[in-house]
Formats: structure tokens, C-alpha cells, sequence
């Protein structure tokens, strides 16, 4: 109890003196002026960030109460009919399917395939700064330009088939992105190709702070490399890792781009997400499109909070600090 | 056994480094060195081998494309990309893409180091509800405010404008520079306010002389990832450029290279050499930025 009572005001008492109360002029001015230069300073910020972030999400979950094309006055309201259609189209719940199924399949498979080549790199290799640079190529691209690349060597007439053709494999040549057997496979190892790179930089950086002294004791105590990677190293970059996984959820639910330049959903929405599925049935009503995107938006901020509550927050408690507390 | 013996035993070590370091001794037998050039080699061509596909196809020209999709240039020819870097259209699609992310990086850098000073330094009530209120907006997606926006815009008389583009941007990019500025910022010791203060200084030229200067490392930091965020946008351009009625050769590049290909389908070596121009300001910005951008991007972790 009373550690606590005293710990209170000694943090607080560091940041709080305001240097330049000594100062003799009146104090109602003083306080004016302050208010005048939080104005200033804070609201071109605050109304920026207001008027083009956050209103239009709000505007959104009211036009999706209304039957609405854009252009009229917001006259029909039909209450939740718009969510109800939303989430009885089939189209739409495969998009929400293919959504989870691409979250999935990026914690399952680029998770610890990031993690095996971050931990396999962070060791003293020739041209790490070079490698280090080939690795993230893909993900300093824009989605579109990556996209539309692939859109090139994956078509019917493009570098693979072609490939195949000159191996002797020409059986297996088929319009990739437009076969609805494959298309999906061929969706992910696209986000696969696009956005490992980042995850192993994240994890080779979160490496980066695992001190060497701990392995080096593991290895004076007989510890083989596994071990000390997998009792040691592994639960130090708890925090990396997660971090990752939330950038990756968040993410994979709001797919849009590569999807869009790739096969917009197709082909017989084996690629559908919500978000495509938002543009191509939102523009031009977009009462039904603030539907779905609340939808999206709603998807999202449950599961983040989910994650946070499950995860994130146990780093606080941060494994190494709290056990010299214990 | 030993394993969590030793966990315990280094951790108070790690936090406390004046110790004496013990004597450093490494040594096992690095039978796995071959194996981790090879993971890097192939992890390196993976990554590098679609981008270099479509670089080196752009060499060859269209007719010799369809014959053999996968071959090597024979000859090489530059036709493609003469053509292209003589088109009016890709300098306009450049001067658009250039435009607008300069401009929002200018906006957000002003913006946000002024909204994140007064967080990080001035005392009122409400202060924490306005860094709550910009950190929320990290769980705001562009996807879900977009439709309402280019309605907004257009009430505004901004749709199809590069300004009714900028705008938004900057605005969805403050919440990242403001929860990065403010440790900055609240990382400038008191003394140096209080020096200021007696040498007569307001609270504003402090800003100006000393906050800001003190600063630029942080600065540089999100100037680069409002950049290349902007830089490499597509939904925000889609609909506010390409629906809102900007001529196309004054899309940004990602809308550009993407119409571009849609209406040149047939001329694939064009299209390939357009698609291999676009990619190259982003790398090339990214080498001259790697610090900041991984910097950037990891610096949440390590907080």
C-alpha cells in the first residue's frame, strides 16, 4: 500500500513544474494565451483529422441505414435492411470467408516461415546489409504495381506457363489467376511473396534486442542451438511476434488492392473480399456500400480488441522485467 | 533444466550491463554456415525474381513476347522503354504521384508536429482525450471512410482534384506521425524550457527554435512514411482522381500504370516496361531511406 502512495506523486512530480509560471503577467492572460496557443498549434490537426478521418466513418454507419444511390436526398430509411441483405448474400459471406481463410493461412504458414529465415539470417553473414535489401523489395512496391506485375508473368501467355512449356511441363500451364481451383492458392502466395519480407525484417530488428549474453550462457551451459533459439530467443521475441501477427490480421481483413488489380474477386468470387466485394456493390449505392464497410470496420475493431485483450496487453507485464519484481 | 536456470540467472544481468562482461566465448561448430547462404540466396531470388522478370522482359519486344513468354531478350531492345519514358503520360502520372505525396508529406509533417507538441508539452484538461481521439484513428480504415469521402468531396467541390486528395491524406496518415512525434517531443528535458523561459522565450519560439530542430530525426522518420504511404496508395487516388474526373494522364502512378495496362493489354512489352518504370522511384527512394523507413516501421516494437 504504501509503496504505492509514495511511487504515485514521485512519477507524476518528474514532467509536471510548468517553467513559466514565475512569469509576471496576469494570470487570466497567461491562461488565454495558452488556450490560444493549444488552438493554434492542435486545430488545423484536429479539424483535418475530424472532418476527413472521422466523419466519414460516422456518416457512413448513418447513410447505411438508408436505401440511398448518392445522389437524392437521404429520404428512405429502411432501418437494418441493408445489413440483412449484406450478410445473407452468399457472395458477400464468401468474401468474409476468404477474408478469415487468408488470416489464417498468413499467421499458419508466413508466421513461422518469417521467423525461421529471421532467426537463420541473424547471425554474421557476408552482405547481410545487401540480402537484408533484395528481402524487402517486395514490400517497398505498391500493392497495384506488385499486383499487376504478377498479373503479367501469371497469365495465360505469360513467364510461368511459358516456363513451363520450355521444362516439358506444359500440362501444367493454365490461366493462374483465372482458373477458380487455383486462383485462390495463387492469391496467397502472391500476399505471401509481397509481405514476408516485412515480417522477417520485423523479426530479425526484434532479434536485434535479444542480447547476445543469453545465448552465450545457454551455449556455456551445453545448450545446443535449437534449444537456446527455442527456449530462449522464441519467447523474448514474444512481443515482435505478436506485433506482427496484429499488423497481419489487420491486414488480411482489409485486402483490397491486390485483389482489385489482380482479378477483382474473380474468377466466380474465388478471390472475393469484403472490401472488393464494398467497391463493386457501394458506388453506385452507397447506403449498401456504408453497410458493408461497417460491417468490415465492425470485424475488425472486434477482433483487434480481441487480440489486444488476449495478447498484447500480457506485454506490459513484459516476462523479463517483472521477474526481478517477483 | 539448465535452460530456465540460465534465463533467470542472465535476466537481472541484462538489465544491469555495468557488470563486468563475462569473457566472450563462442564457440561451436558452424556446420550450418552453407546452409544459411542458401536459405538467404533463395530467400534473395524469390524475392528479387518477379521484379527482374518484368525489368528484363521489358527488353524484349512485343512480337518476340508472344512467341516465347519466358525467354531471355534476343536482341535486347530498348524500344519499350524509349517509348514509355517519351510518353507524355508517364511524366504525367511521375509529376501527379510526386505532387501529391510531396504535398501530404509537407501537410502531415506541419500538422502533425504542432497537434503533437501541444500533447506532449502543454498541460490541460482534454489532452488526453485528444491523443486518445488521433490513436483511435489507427483502427479507422481508409476501405471503410472511402465511399462517404468522394460523397463529401464532392459536396466540397474537391472530387477529381489533386488538393481533395492531399487533404484526406494527410489526415489519415496523422494518427502514425502523432503517436511517434509525442515521445519525441516529451523526450526534450524541462531544463532546456526552463532556459528558454528565463531567457524571455514564449512557449511558441521554443517550439520554433529548440522543440523543432531537436526534433528532425522524428521528423525525417514520418516525413517517409507519409511519403511512401502516398506514394503507393490506390484506393483514395481511385476514387477521388479516377472517379472524380482528373484527366488520366494525371493519375497518380499505381492508378496510371493500372489504366495503362488495361488499354494496352495487347502491347504486353509496354506494359511491362511502364509496369518496371513504376517500380523503380519506390526502390530507388527506398534505398536512399532504408534506415528510416525499417526504422520507422519497427520502432512500435521496440517502444
Amino acid at each position: 500500500m504504501t509503496t504505492s502512495i509514495e511511487a504515485g506523486p514521485a512519477v507524476t512530480a518528474g514532467p509536471a513544474p510548468s517553467p513559466a509560471s514565475s512569469a509576471p503577467r496576469p494570470r487570466l492572460t497567461q491562461r488565454g494565451r495558452t488556450r490560444l496557443e493549444i488552438g493554434i498549434l492542435a486545430g488545423p490537426a484536429l479539424i483535418v483529422f475530424v472532418t476527413f478521418v472521422i466523419l466519414p466513418v460516422v456518416l457512413a454507419a448513418y447513410y447505411s441505414l438508408f436505401n440511398w444511390n448518392g445522389n437524392g436526398p437521404l429520404e428512405r430509411f429502411i432501418g437494418i435492411d441493408n445489413y440483412v441483405r449484406a450478410l445473407s448474400d452468399p457472395v458477400f459471406q464468401h468474401a468474409i470467408a476468404n477474408n478469415f481463410a487468408i488470416l489464417g493461412l498468413s499467421l499458419l504458414i508466413q508466421g513461422p516461415l518469417a521467423i525461421g529465415v529471421a532467426l537463420l539470417l541473424n547471425r554474421k553473414l557476408r552482405g547481410r546489409t545487401f540480402f537484408r535489401a533484395l528481402i524487402f523489395v517486395p514490400y517497398v512496391l505498391a500493392e497495384v504495381i506488385a499486383g499487376l506485375a504478377f498479373k503479367l508473368i501469371l497469365s495465360p501467355r505469360g513467364g510461368i506457363n511459358g516456363f513451363l512449356e520450355s521444362v516439358g511441363l506444359g500440362d501444367l500451364a493454365q490461366p493462374w489467376l483465372g482458373n477458380p481451383d487455383v486462383a485462390f492458392g495463387v492469391m496467397f502466395v502472391i500476399l505471401t511473396w509481397k509481405y514476408l519480407g516485412f515480417a522477417i525484417l520485423l523479426m530479425l530488428a526484434g532479434l536485434q534486442g535479444v542480447p547476445q549474453e543469453l545465448s552465450e550462457a545457454a551455449a556455456i551451459d551445453g545448450a545446443s542451438w535449437w534449444q537456446t533459439q527455442w527456449r530462449i530467443t522464441l519467447p523474448l521475441i514474444g512481443p515482435t511476434i505478436r506485433i506482427w501477427m496484429f499488423l497481419s490480421i489487420i491486414g488480411s481483413l482489409q485486402l483490397f488492392d491486390m485483389v482489385w488489380v489482380t482479378t477483382k474477386g474473380g474468377p466466380v468470387g474465388a478471390t472475393q473480399t469484403m472490401a472488393v466485394y464494398m467497391l463493386q456493390n457501394g458506388q453506385g449505392a452507397p447506403g449498401y456500400g456504408s453497410a458493408v464497410a461497417v460491417i468490415l470496420f465492425t470485424i475488425s475493431l472486434v477482433i483487434a480488441v480481441i487480440f489486444q485483450r488476449a495478447a498484447i496487453r500480457r506485454d506490459l507485464a513484459g516476462a523479463l522485467t517483472t521477474t526481478g519484481g517477483r | 533444466m539448465t535452460t530456465v536456470e540460465t534465463r533467470r540467472a542472465a535476466g537481472p544481468g541484462y538489465r544491469r550491463p555495468d557488470a563486468d562482461a563475462p569473457p566472450r566465448r563462442r564457440r561451436y561448430i558452424d556446420w550450418s554456415q552453407p546452409f544459411v547462404y542458401l536459405v538467404a540466396l533463395v530467400a534473395g531470388a524469390v524475392a528479387i525474381g518477379p521484379v527482374a522478370y518484368v525489368w528484363i522482359s521489358g527488353f524484349r519486344t512485343t512480337a518476340d513476347l508472344n512467341a516465347d513468354p519466358a525467354g531471355w531478350p534476343n536482341p535486347w531492345s530498348i524500344d519499350n522503354y524509349v517509348r514509355v519514358l517519351t510518353s507524355e503520360r508517364f511524366w504525367g502520372n511521375f509529376f501527379a504521384s510526386s505532387l501529391v505525396a510531396f504535398g501530404t508529406t509537407l501537410g502531415v509533417i506541419v500538422l502533425g508536429v504542432a497537434a503533437a507538441f501541444v500533447i506532449a508539452r502543454y498541460n490541460f484538461r482534454g489532452r488526453e482525450a485528444m491523443y486518445a481521439l488521433f490513436a483511435a484513428g489507427l483502427m479507422f480504415p481508409v476501405t471503410v471512410a472511402a465511399l462517404p469521402l468522394s460523397i463529401m468531396l464532392r459536396n466540397f467541390e474537391l472530387h477529381g482534384t489533386f488538393i481533395g486528395l492531399i487533404i484526406p491524406q494527410i489526415g489519415f496518415a496523422l494518427p502514425t506521425t502523432i503517436i511517434i512525434l509525442v515521445p519525441f517531443l516529451r523526450a526534450i528535458p524541462n531544463e532546456l524550457e526552463e532556459a528558454a523561459a528565463i531567457d524571455g522565450a514564449g512557449r511558441l519560439s521554443f517550439f520554433w527554435r529548440i522543440a523543432l530542430p531537436l526534433a528532425v530525426p522524428g521528423l525525417v522518420t514520418v516525413g517517409v512514411l507519409a511519403f511512401v504511404g502516398s506514394w503507393n496508395a490506390y484506393l483514395l487516388p481511385l476514387l477521388i482522381l479516377g472517379a472524380g474526373g482528373m484527366p488520366q494522364d494525371f493519375w497518380t502512378l499505381p492508378l496510371g500504370t493500372q489504366q495503362f495496362s488495361a488499354q494496352y493489354s495487347v502491347d504486353t512489352g509496354a506494359v511491362l516496361a511502364y509496369t518496371s518504370l513504376a517500380m523503380l522511384p519506390a526502390i530507388a527512394f527506398f534505398t536512399l531511406a532504408e534506415r528510416r523507413i525499417v526504422g520507422g516501421l519497427t520502432g512500435a516494437v521496440k517502444g
